[in-house]
């Protein structure tokens, strides 16, 4: 591409006055005829627009599609039967349904103190380099393979964490979410009782989603207005009376769709909780005790034996899941967004 | 605060009042004025120091006895608990006896705050360099790194079999993931920014909400749509296709974001020139948002190399080199992790770590690479490339000078425009001065 293109705009001809009578003159000519390269530039923009948004429309179509066969078949039980058996008809997504939400509520629990403290830290505590490296690491972290916090939960964490578990269990297993019991109802204490939980789940999917929030609500802080800050300092109060008088009121929107859009990648991870639950396909209320399930588990574990029908209906379980990260997401966008736009103040 | 400068007028007026009439502006002398020391407005007092460190040591002395008397817990993480919170408790009362309820708030949330950065960044120090001590068993045999697994049985030493299929196949799946990402993202992107409309609008929508697809569902998607229904084998392809459709609407998000931030002026002043909008975007937009644009892409790929999900349904698993993306199973390091550690052996488990510690570095070396490329933002340039446009404007001044004295026929308006080197020049000198 020649720089000559930079001036080869259309040659605009310069209005014919007639003398007599100026009123006369044709109207000038506004609009102007693009050049090629430009008309070029927009067919194959355009033309880059709609594969993208072929393909990307190809994903939910054909998903909705092949779901459909098995929603069919299944109706309304889809969403409360616990079993999958497909080849006997037999299959739903409450018990997988239930286990993911817990995997990520548990998640919630352990992400959003963490974020909340660490994008405060960064926006408000730390100075300087310190804020830059710390802004840095937290960009490093949402870029380590999950695989890789699979392997930290597998063969370090969970020897780890069971003590604790035991712990929380026996001093408060009179709370029905805490007890680890057995089929009689007896309490468990050893500790292979407590291994491949949604605890344990929880707590790596949680430091996994940590990242994402930090960064929208760092973003959401910083951008609390400076008058506002001075004022709460000139009249008197600490730098914590400052946050909770001014940033965290401002910031809200931030942490709310910081937490969701956390909550919509916990809700999706599949490999760090498949390598560390066991599936089990009854609905877990004891969520210290082994055996959990999740929809992204239940596909990477189904897909391989899977027949044509059994296909569908793993779709179907994906569609679902699909569906719950879609409006979580939109909504986490339109609240940060909206947050934003209307925080300013001068 | 003291005012060392002094107002040179008002200097001048007395002292031409008070001596003869020389209308001279004099500086005062510094000499006599006195310099107090510099006030520390930040930074921690002594006693504040000595209230954390008293704190700890009492946290630490309280978890030690309650767990060699009185509880029965056991396990580090308890203890470290334990001695958190007396920590916490402690500090509190050892501010209290200097300040009142509002301070004390303010330093136990200073000290929370402080504590949820250093968890999350032990975290995640502690990940990784835990991968990387257990995968120092299996990095040290050069066979790791230039063989495959095709002889090794699970039951082989360190010293048979590597890895080198698993790195030849994540090489070739994300070069051709990014052969499809790199141009689609950035022309979407580029359609998003620079044509508009209601249908850009729609893209815009419908990236942002592929966004939210779990990567599982990418592969699934991928699995039944080109496995099933056509290849009828698992592939390289197959799973560089389900890496793209996760690739893609992160990279045009980024991307998208980076041309937004492209100063106004900047393109409005190549249009102000006469140039065309595409001329505006070859010569001005695309530059000035490069390295924001590497980023975006390097990000990306960091992203694609360690997702498992989608390949695990799609690449298949393997033992043996395979160069051919398009039949037969070509297996990727996360995958190569995955499978590794699914097997009860040691000696898999160590591969499998050391499978895991190279995934990393890679991750970690693009990553310092985005940082490199992307630390500056747009406009603002390394010193080679600072002293490069200097020289090239020092030579533009210099040939305008010389046409000039030629006299004003020669001085036209295309001698004038006419750029001599590329138009980044236009963008940094706007942006330097």
């Amino acid at each position: 591409m020649s720089f000559s293109t930079l001036f080869d705009a259309p040659a605009i001809e310069p209005p014919t006055v007639d003398p007599a009578n100026p009123d006369s003159s044709p109207r000038r000519l506004l609009t102007a005829r693009p050049s090629v390269s430009d008309s070029v530039f927009r067919s194959v923009a355009f033309f880059a627009g709609c594969i993208t948004v072929a393909i990307m429309l190809a994903v939910g179509v054909f998903l909705a599609l092949r779901a459909s066969e098995a929603l069919g078949v299944a109706g309304f039980s889809f969403l409360v039967e616990q079993d999958w058996s497909p080849e006997s008809q037999k299959f739903g997504i409450a018990s997988v349904l239930f286990g993911t939400i817990t995997i990520a509520v548990i998640a919630m629990c352990v992400a959003v103190p963490l974020a909340l403290g660490t994008a405060l830290l960064i926006s408000e505590v730390a100075q300087g380099r310190m804020r830059s490296t710390l802004v840095t690491l937290v960009d490093l972290m949402a870029a380590v393979p999950s695989v890789v916090f699979g392997l930290w939960g597998v063969f370090f964490l969970q020897a780890n964490v069971i003590p604790v578990a035991t712990w929380i269990s026996s001093y408060f297993g009179w709370i029905p979410l805490f007890r680890v019991a057995d089929a009689s109802g007896q309490a468990l204490t050893e500790a292979s009782a407590f291994t491949s939980s949604a605890f344990i789940a929880g707590i790596v999917v949680g430091l996994m989603v940590v990242p994402t929030q930090t960064s929208v609500m760092r973003e959401a802080f910083s951008q609390a207005p400076i008058g506002e800050r001075e004022a709460a300092f000139a009249l008197g109060s600490t730098r914590w009376g400052m946050i909770r008088a001014v940033v965290l009121p401002f910031g809200r929107g931030g942490i709310i769709g910081g937490t969701m859009l956390g909550l919509g990648r916990a809700l999706g991870e599949t490999i760090a909780v498949y390598m560390i639950i066991s599936p089990i396909f009854t609905i877990n209320w004891e969520v210290l005790k082994t055996g959990t399930n999740s929809v992204s588990a239940l596909i990477a574990l189904r897909y391989g034996e899977s027949s044509s029908f059994g296909l569908s209906a793993l779709m179907a379980a994906g569609l679902v899941l699909f569906l719950i990260t879609l409006v979580i997401n939109f909504t986490a966008s339109s609240i940060v967004a909206r947050s934003r736009s209307g925080a300013e103040s001068d | 605060m003291t005012i060392t400068h002094a107002p040179n007028i008002t200097h001048a007026a007395t002292s031409t009042c008070t001596t003869n009439d020389t209308h001279t502006t004099t500086i005062p002398a510094y000499d006599g004025t006195p310099i107090g020391p510099r006030r520390r407005v930040r930074g921690a007092r002594l006693d504040d120091r000595f209230n954390v460190l008293g704190a700890a040591a009492a946290g630490i002395a309280v978890a030690v006895l309650l767990f060699g008397w009185i509880t029965p817990l056991s396990g580090g993480v308890g203890w470290a608990l334990v001695a958190y919170l007396a920590f916490l408790g402690f500090y509190a009362l050892l501010v209290s006896f200097t300040s009142d309820a509002q301070e004390v708030k303010d330093r136990v949330m200073a000290v929370l705050l402080s504590s949820a950065g250093v968890v999350l960044f032990g975290a995640l120090v502690f990940v990784v360099a835990f991968t990387l001590i257990r995968g120092q068993e299996a990095l040290p045999h050069l066979n790791f790194f230039i063989q495959s697994m095709e002889l090794a049985g699970p039951l082989d030493g360190l010293d048979l079999g590597g890895i080198v299929h698993a790195i030849l196949g994540t090489l070739m799946q994300i070069s051709m993931a990014l052969a499809v990402t790199i141009p689609l993202g950035i022309t979407t992107a580029l359609f998003l920014n620079e044509v508009g409309g209601r249908f850009a609008r729609f893209v815009r929508t419908i990236s942002d909400a592929m966004t939210a697809l779990p990567s599982i569902v990418a592969g699934l998607f991928v699995y039944s749509a080109i496995i099933v229904l056509i290849t009828h084998q698992r592939s390289g392809f197959a799973a560089a296709m389900a890496i793209t459709v996760m690739m893609l609407p992160i990279v045009i998000r980024a991307s998208d974001i980076v041309i937004r931030l492209v100063a106004g002026n900047l393109r409005e002043a190549a249009y102000a020139l006469g140039s065309t909008r595409w001329a505006t975007i070859w010569y001005v937009v695309l530059p000035t948002a490069r390295p924001g644009l590497a980023t975006a892409v390097i990000l990306g790929t960091a992203r694609g190399i360690g997702e498992t999900s989608p390949v695990l349904l799609t690449s298949g698993v393997t033992a043996v080199t395979n160069l051919n993306p398009f039949a037969g199973p070509m297996i990727s390091l996360p995958l190569q992790v995955f499978d590794f550690v699914k097997s009860p052996e040691p000696t898999m488990i160590a591969r499998g770590f050391g499978t895991a510690a190279i995934l990393i570095l890679l991750v970690l070396t693009l990553f310092a690479l985005a940082r490199l490329i992307g630390g500056t933002g747009p406009g603002q340039l390394s010193r080679r490339r600072r002293l490069r446009v200097d020289a090239a404007s020092e030579r533009d001044l210099q040939r305008m000078s010389v046409r000039g004295d030629l006299g004003p026929g020669i001085t036209g308006t295309n001698s004038m425009l006419r750029p001599t080197s590329s138009p980044t020049d236009l963008t940094t000198k706007e942006t330097s001065s």
